[in-house]
């Protein structure tokens, strides 16, 4: 039917890794890996420096963009020595959907629907930021009711305990453990339900709007939350036996990807890579956002900066989350579950029918949308992957003038070259697994 | 509403740059020559990492508040840092004209804006001097055009569906 | 088929000649219904959703599926799950033509078929602009029961040959539309509009 002559063939001419020849000795230090400079005294001091192989010893090989392990469609360049990996270079793109030109066109109700798709391992994250940048805009921020905060801040964890969850199936099926991909999927699924129960949807929610959330908690919500958190510690302390304490997943990840903490806050990264170097920082607790400050939980770092490190602290975060969920619960006032301004949350369906004033507020908020005064705000907070921030601009007018999510991924992915460089192929598929990119906030 | 804070004195400056207010965070305002300068200052000052560094394009709204001595052009440099040892951010923003799109980059100060910047030369036609590697990063590489500009069309196809404005 | 009435009380033990003749492209559709296995293609939120099919809960190995072959050599059915960008359609397009014939496509979500929510210059509109879909499965993203029934769909009209003929005449895709199934929490029985082929028939 089709013919091998007719395929294009996608060529990505300059974004593509190019021989050592043809690039500046900057850019081949960046592929290397290198991040800190050193004065000129101790370059003087080390002498001569081994030199990598030349050209026509080593090989350039494509891993992806169509790949069953690179998380996506990440696409990695990589030069070879043998099975030793000297130059890495990540091509991004492929999976770029405009969101930030479609998020000028779409009302602020609707911003969260194209927000949450981005990172849609932890979508009630992307909703969360980009609520409270539109709540500051607006100047609510602090008027948003109690039990709106509180909610906000359980799904905020749930979906805190889904995504680690996610990244423990897939860190196990990419280093050879298959049966955690299912074991990880038994427990995602749990909390799937309660999402379905609580949003309507499995996935891509938009429940975390700007005033509140969407609708209140069901009938029975304690009990669904409850039997989650008595179901996982058994299941993690079972984890912990298949893999933690395994000498073969010891060996696969301890001491591959190393980074120290000079170079992860250089290159910008957070989250779980920034604190399995020894920063301990965390959004929640360094600059707390909704209760994080009335609630107790540890900051767990490591010491290494080792792919083990970061999936230590995953598996414990995933603890921590268990704590911190628990404390909602005693925690949960009764009350509105979103502002009960008229100019930003749409009126209770059934007052529609009595009130003319509410239908007139109804329509224009869902057809024209509520209007954003003037100004620009940058709000972060800390998601699975690390810091993700929205920065929205306002014109004044029902859209956002300028908005850009501020993904962790996408700056994570800066510290692969680094973790990469002088280990093996197969920890290069470690070391992309213990970042847990999200190739959808990458390329947004 | 004006963000502006400006005692009738002097200005607010920071390292010689003008600051304004926005919802409560400082925002410094430099110029392109005075850029660099300033960035390597507050990397001295404790903001070893740089959060996010974005651009804006102003071409449909001309009217925004800036502190005097200011001049608005086209685009607008975001630079979002942030100082672990204190716990503080801080914005700057550099004003960048149309005929002109060329900023000095801080490859050399913070290695993890490399992608940041190279992003905004895709989607905004900016370029940075000294980047190792100023290549697109989300667009095809023989793609024409910066889709994030403003008078860059979203390329909506129609679609024959009542009540759809997407 | 021969004589087999008796097999489903007796085992073999109820089969009344030694041997069962039948027509090879009979056997030939049903294992190839039984046994499809996918190509990777998970590109975003769907391939999330995806997994999630192949999950202890959803379980598409009762199907046969379970197994996703990432080469396209050895991959029957190709689920296009997720948006498809300007980068990735070259490559959507090379995968597909590396794939051995026969091949179906699955376009889950409504990414894959359309274009979705993300009507712009960045999201190709539909895949069935550069590769012929067999079945559309709408959802953003689509729930495994959805998922389950495309597959299933795929499967019976494989099973059926009808697919086989009508790829002969025009080289298109089935053009299967199905209906979204909402998320349940309970199991959901889906009746697939055509009786199974009788074992005692001829």
């Amino acid at each position: 039917m089709t013919s091998v002559e007719n395929v294009f063939r996608t060529h990505e001419g300059a974004q593509e890794m190019r021989p050592r020849s043809e690039i500046s000795a900057k850019e081949i230090l960046r592929e290397v890996g290198s991040v800190l400079r050193m004065s000129e005294a101790e370059v003087a001091k080390l002498g001569q420096m081994p030199a990598d192989a030349d050209e026509d010893q080593t090989m350039i090989i494509n891993m992806g963009p169509q790949h069953p392990s690179t998380h996506g469609v990440l696409r990695l360049m990589l030069e070879l020595q043998g099975e030793k990996v000297l130059r890495c270079k990540p091509i991004i793109g492929y999976l770029h959907t405009g969101m930030e030109k479609t998020g000028e066109e779409l009302t602020y109700m609707q911003g969260g629907t194209n927000v949450t798709r981005m990172d849609y391992l932890s979508p009630l994250n992307n909703e969360l930021v980009f609520s409270m940048a539109v709540e500051k805009l607006l100047g609510i921020e602090n008027d948003i009711p109690e039990r709106a905060v509180w909610m906000r801040m359980l799904l905020s964890e749930l979906n805190r305990m889904s995504s680690h969850l996610l990244f423990l199936a897939s860190n196990g099926m990419d280093l050879g453990a298959v049966s955690m991909m299912l074991y990880g999927w038994r427990e995602r699924e749990e909390v799937l339900r309660f999402f379905q129960k609580v949003t309507g949807l499995r996935m891509n929610h938009n429940f975390i709007r700007p005033g509140g959330v969407a609708a209140d908690l069901p009938p029975g919500w304690r009990d669904d939350v409850l039997t989650i958190l008595e179901m996982l510690p058994g299941r993690l302390a079972e984890y912990d036996i298949l893999m933690t304490d395994q000498p073969i997943w010891r060996e696969r990840l301890q001491g591959v990807g190393v980074i120290t903490a000079d170079e992860a806050l250089a290159l910008g990264t957070s989250g779980p890579i920034l604190r399995s170097t020894g920063v301990a920082w965390d959004l929640r607790r360094d600059q707390p956002y909704l209760h994080y400050d009335e609630v107790e939980f540890d900051v767990i770092v490591g010491s290494y900066g080792d792919a083990f490190d970061r999936y230590a602290i995953r598996i414990n975060e995933i603890r921590e989350s268990i704590r911190i969920v628990h404390q909602v619960l005693d925690a949960m006032p009764l009350g509105d579950y979103r502002i009960q301004n008229k100019k930003v949350t749409p009126p209770p369906r059934a007052r529609i029918d009595e009130s003319m004033e509410a239908l007139i507020h109804h329509f224009k908020i869902f057809t024209e949308g509520f209007k954003v005064p003037e100004g620009e705000v940058y709000v972060a907070i800390e998601s699975p992957r690390g810091e993700i921030g929205c920065y929205i601009v306002s014109d004044g007018g029902p859209k956002p003038y300028r908005i850009h999510m501020r993904a962790p991924s996408f700056v994570n992915i800066q510290a692969l070259p680094h973790m990469m460089r002088g280990g093996l192929v197969a920890d290069a598929v470690a070391v992309i697994s213990s970042i847990d990119p999200v190739l959808g906030e990458v390329d947004r | 509403m004006s963000d502006l804070e400006v005692t009738p004195e002097a200005q607010p400056q920071l390292h010689g740059c003008p600051l304004s207010d926005s919802r409560g965070q400082t925002v410094v305002h430099p110029t392109r020559a005075q850029y660099v300068a300033l960035m390597k200052k507050l990397l001295d000052d404790g903001y070893v990492m740089c959060s996010d560094l974005t651009a804006t394009d102003y071409l449909t709204h001309s009217g925004r508040t800036l502190p005097e001595g200011i001049e608005a052009e086209r685009f607008e440099i975001v630079v979002n840092l942030t100082a672990i040892a204190s716990r503080d951010r801080i914005r700057i923003r550099v004003q960048v004209p149309e005929s002109d799109p060329i900023i000095a980059s801080l490859f050399d100060l913070w290695p993890g804006t490399e992608a940041m910047e190279r992003e905004v030369f895709d989607m905004f036609g900016l370029s940075f001097d000294g980047h190792p590697d100023l290549t697109r990063i989300l667009m095809p590489e023989d793609w024409d055009g910066h889709p994030l500009r403003k008078d860059y069309s979203i390329g909506r196809i129609p679609v024959q569906f009542k009540g759809s404005n997407s | 088929m021969g004589v087999v009435r008796n097999v489903l009380d007796d085992g073999l033990g109820g089969l009344e000649h030694n041997f069962v003749t039948g027509r090879i492209e009979d056997l030939v559709k049903w294992s190839r219904s039984r046994s499809s296995w996918g190509a990777t293609f998970g590109l975003a939120c769907c391939a999330i959703e995806m997994m999630g099919t192949g999950g202890p809960h959803y379980d598409i190995a009762r199907f046969g599926m379970e197994v996703f072959r990432a080469s396209p050599r050895q991959a029957d059915i190709i689920i296009v799950a997720g948006r498809v960008s300007q980068k990735m359609a070259p490559v959507l397009r090379q995968v597909y033509d590396q794939m051995m014939e026969p091949k179906w496509v699955i376009s889950m979500g409504v990414c894959a078929s359309s274009g979705g929510m993300f009507n712009n210059y960045a999201i190709l509109q539909g895949v069935d602009q550069i590769v012929p879909v067999d079945v559309y499965a709408p959802g953003c993203p689509p729930t495994p029961e959805t998922l389950i029934h495309a597959i299933e769909t795929l499967h019976q009209q494989i099973e059926d040959g009808e697919i086989m003929r009508r790829r002969a005449k025009s080289g298109a895709g089935a053009n299967i539309h199905i209906t979204e199934i909402p998320a349940q929490t309970s199991p959901v029985s889906v009746s697939l509009g055509r009786p199974a082929t009788s074992w005692t028939s001829s």
